[in-house]
């Protein structure tokens, strides 16, 4: 386009001037089931292929568990989804609209994806409530959170969470005081509030006790349905527990993906990773 | 769950202290007569006023520093820019009184041979053009800067080396004649600001008042900034960068429009202290006074704002009575500081006084 079509593009009168328009991404379209589609996507780093001509699909909805041994390419798979490795070839949409290869971290983030760290991280330095009204849904620009005002609306939503991830009694605690595994809760209440469509949830049970363990399965399975969930987990047991299908990754590929009766049956699998894990 | 409040108490302690002090000041120096135990001299007057300016520098750098956790070692440039903004009007004020009695081209001009006057010395003449200066230069290059580094998620160390760098090359260019800026001699022989003669009493204690004042404006700012939602995030990003891109905040931007405004608060500083010490040259964009920043900040302790104030000027008083006692030992003074605050006291002087209160901080 040459320049002074630029210029009579700005210059409309109808129209507000383009950078001026709020950057709105649009609710991803999963008329066709998926929502989000992983195809041919390579990361290799230093030549080591993480991740090699993986294919994946998650349906909008689900709750989908990924296994897989060490180094299987559980972790580089999330960074691909988020933003945070770019990979050398392939796609990744969210939806059928949204090409996540275009995005930030920040605007993925935003478009409705969110993730949980395989370590808890939370911000140290702020109260529980501190770090849920952060990770509220919301315009999330500088000169907004200059002026933004702590509403009731958003205080009572900050309070139901509080409820359900159960740090009702610790909001004023600075999160840095935390347990391991009440940090481990307060990174899945961020989650909730930012209120994404897919959750990429990267061991959310490491380091919880049994009876901590047991809620965070309820809460995941509770959400299904709602929101799409993603889990990778190496707590067999968890995952059986939770589990309706089950993707096992082995060397940065699809090993094989089925229900976790299926999956266990499978020859392939017995031999990569359940067979030596099996009383894990 | 209280949200932060604006004038806490250590806020309303130092705003209380600031504006006694100074009207101790006032009173000392206009109305005691000189002789009397209390009078105040015009020099020491100078002095607080340049303690000001460096407060108001440490409490720039606290907000990137202490609460963004971008460590500059280049800070001392953007006070620098500020001043010789203010430098370059005050040159112009000079008109024909210099040496050589030019009407318009300062002295170094003349005596390098120049016909005319640069073209970016025009304006100066004005002084609303050199205030809009004073905060717009190193707003621009803080912007420039930090959004190549920013951008390029330079973080850390590698951050502090390429801002040590940025001020070690401003100082070289600056040495330069052909620069403009008077090289090594920098811009002095100031004769007077806004019509006042700067060397009379009256104009002294103005221009510390203008130093409290802008130090007092410049504090209830960094507050507001810091209680606010804002604030948390620069936190957030400084305890956990990447959770806070993930919950969807573009760190870039918080980032660079901080660093923006620390630039523009140190300028502030920066042409509030020449014209109070009369002279502005490239030693000023030297490393190690923006090392020296960072140690006031340090022993006052971070991320409190009132530390980084009360840090700056206990440093500076000690170092005008030591320097004055044993010159030669005071940056190994300076340094064991240094070592003994980052070993025993990471939070500071304000880390000690919180601590005995009972206060986690």
């Amino acid at each position: 386009m040459n320049v002074l079509e630029h210029a009579r593009r700005l210059l409309r009168r109808d129209q507000v001037f383009p950078m001026l328009m709020p950057k709105r991404l649009a609710e991803p379209d999963t008329r066709h089931g998926p929502i989000l589609y992983l195809e041919g996507v390579t990361v290799s780093f230093d030549g080591f292929k993480a991740l090699d001509d993986l294919s994946l699909y998650i349906d909008d909805g689900e709750l989908r568990c990924i296994i897989g041994p060490n180094g299987a390419g559980k972790t580089t798979l999330m960074d691909v989804i988020t933003g945070k490795t770019r990979p050398d070839a392939g796609s990744v949409w969210f939806g059928q609209r949204i090409d996540l290869l275009q995005l930030s971290e920040a605007e993925i983030a935003q478009a409705g994806i969110g993730r949980k760290f395989q370590r808890p991280t939370v911000f140290g330095g702020h109260s529980v409530f501190d770090n849920l009204r952060l990770a509220m849904a919301g315009d999330k620009g500088v000169w907004r959170s200059l002026f933004d005002r702590l509403g009731a609306a958003e205080r009572e939503h900050i309070e139901s969470i509080l409820e359900t991830v159960g740090l009702a009694d610790h909001a004023g605690r600075r999160a840095a005081e935390l347990s391991h595994g009440q940090k481990q809760w307060l990174e899945i209440g961020m989650l909730l509030a930012q209120n994404p469509r897919v959750l990429l949830v990267d061991e959310p049970v490491a380091g919880m006790t049994p009876a901590e363990t047991e809620r965070t399965a309820e809460l995941l399975t509770g959400l299904a349905g709602r929101h799409s969930v993603v889990v990778v987990e190496h707590d067999m047991a968890f995952v059986r527990a939770i589990a309706r299908r089950v993707t096992v990754l082995h060397e940065g590929r699809v090993l094989a993906e089925g229900s976790m009766e299926q999956v266990q049956n499978d020859p392939r699998v017995i031999e990569v990773y359940l067979g030596e894990d099996d009383d894990d | 769950m209280r949200p932060p409040v604006l004038l806490d108490r250590p806020a309303r302690w130092l705003l209380g202290a600031l504006a006694a002090g100074a009207l101790l000041v006032v009173l000392g120096n206009a109305l005691v007569p000189q002789g009397h135990a209390l009078h105040v001299s015009t020099y020491t007057v100078t002095l607080l006023g340049k303690y000001l300016c460096y407060a108001l520098l440490a409490l720039a750098l606290d907000l990137v520093w202490g609460y963004c956790g971008i460590l500059s070692l280049g800070h001392a440039a953007f006070f620098a820019l500020g001043g010789y903004a203010m430098g370059m009007y005050l040159m112009r004020q000079i008109g024909t009184r210099g040496v050589y009695g030019h009407p318009v081209l300062p002295d170094f001009m003349v005596f390098l041979g120049w016909e005319e006057l640069p073209w970016y010395w025009h304006g100066f003449d004005q002084f609303w053009f050199a205030a809009a200066m004073v905060v717009l230069v190193p707003g621009a290059l803080a912007l420039v800067f930090g959004w190549f580094a920013f951008r390029s998620r330079v973080t850390g160390v590698y951050l502090s080396i390429i801002t040590q760098a940025l001020t070690f090359a401003l100082m070289l260019a600056f040495f330069r004649n052909e620069m403009g800026f008077g090289g090594n001699n920098g811009l002095t022989d100031f004769k007077d600001i806004l019509g006042f003669d700067l060397q009379a009493d009256a104009t002294r204690l103005g221009l510390f008042l203008a130093s409290a004042a802008a130090l007092a404006s410049a504090y209830l700012l960094a507050r507001r900034i810091v209680t606010s939602k804002f604030g948390q995030v620069l936190v957030a990003i400084r305890d956990s960068e990447a959770r806070v891109r993930f919950a969807g905040y573009e760190v870039e931007h918080f980032k660079l429009w901080i660093f923006v405004f620390s630039a523009m608060l140190a300028g502030v500083a920066g042409a509030l202290y020449v014209p109070q010490v009369g002279i502005i040259n490239p030693s000023e964009f030297s490393p190690l006074n923006s090392i020296e920043l960072v140690i006031w900040v340090a022993v006052g302790g971070r991320a409190t704002l009132w530390g980084a104030v009360a840090g700056a000027l206990l440093v500076n008083y000690a170092k005008t009575v030591f320097t004055g006692l044993l010159p030669e030992a005071w940056l190994f003074l300076l340094g064991a500081l240094f070592v003994l605050v980052t070993l025993f006291l990471p939070k500071g002087l304000a880390g000690v006084f919180l601590h005995r209160k009972g206060r986690p901080t």
